[in-house]
């Protein structure tokens, strides 16, 4: 059993599972903070399945984009923490 | 030999990622979801990252990949606990089954805080009030 046909059948799905069980908190999630930290699980995983695709295709410039997208998921949680603080200062 | 290692550790780090979500999905409080989400996601895209580093054997690569988990290693405490005092700000109801809260003294007194409801804890907790 070679590598990419590993990668095809058992992490691909393990991820797409993983993906679907977050989406199921965001989607019901009782408060806002829930459904924060479910949107920052999702981009999480996201950083993983293009490492995982970086390593199937053997293409190590997707790694780049594992980089912007790390960085844009630390400054959208950051970013809704903030919001969430100030609107509940001013009720 | 290398195709048997990435093979491991990748399955280590997808089997992470995907207790996360299981536990986002079955943890019956914010607080306990937080706790699991962070620890265990980062621990499987720096496994994810570390099989990146062996696969290729190129430098920038390993710069990149040393970069991406350090950068997560790094933010990723700063923005739950930022996400968790704004929850805790708001007023964001905590499981029935906790027994320590070290932040209800030090905001007891605040006016922003006047929402959150005190759950009951005994004064010792070592005593059982049965006996």
């Amino acid at each position: 059993m070679s590598l990419a046909l590993y990668f095809d059948y058992v992490i691909f799905p393990i991820l797409t599972i993983a993906v679907l069980l977050v989406f199921i908190r965001l989607v019901k999630g009782p408060n806002v903070v829930d459904r924060v930290i479910a949107l920052d699980l999702i981009i999480t995983i996201g950083i993983g399945f293009i490492t995982v695709y970086s390593i199937r295709t053997k293409e190590a410039i997707f790694l780049d984009v594992a980089v912007i997208l790390a960085l844009i998921a630390f400054l959208g949680t950051i970013a809704f923490s903030f919001y969430l603080e100030k609107t509940n200062n001013d009720d | 030999m290398i195709n048997i290692l990435i093979a491991i550790l990748s399955t280590v780090g997808a089997l992470a990622i995907l207790f996360a979500s299981i536990g986002i999905l079955r943890m019956p409080d914010f607080y306990l979801r937080l706790s699991v989400t962070v620890k265990a996601a980062t621990l499987g895209i720096g496994l994810f990252l570390l099989c990146t580093a062996i696969l290729f054997p190129d430098i920038s690569v390993t710069t990149k990949a040393i970069a991406i988990s350090f950068f997560l290693i790094l933010t990723t405490p700063v923005a739950a606990h930022m996400i968790g005092r704004a929850a805790y700000k708001s007023g964001t109801p905590k499981w029935k089954g906790t027994v320590l809260d070290d932040l209800e003294k030090d905001y007891k007194n605040r006016e922003d805080l006047q929402g959150i409801a005190k759950p009951e804890t005994p004064e010792d907790s070592t005593i059982d009030p049965k006996k």
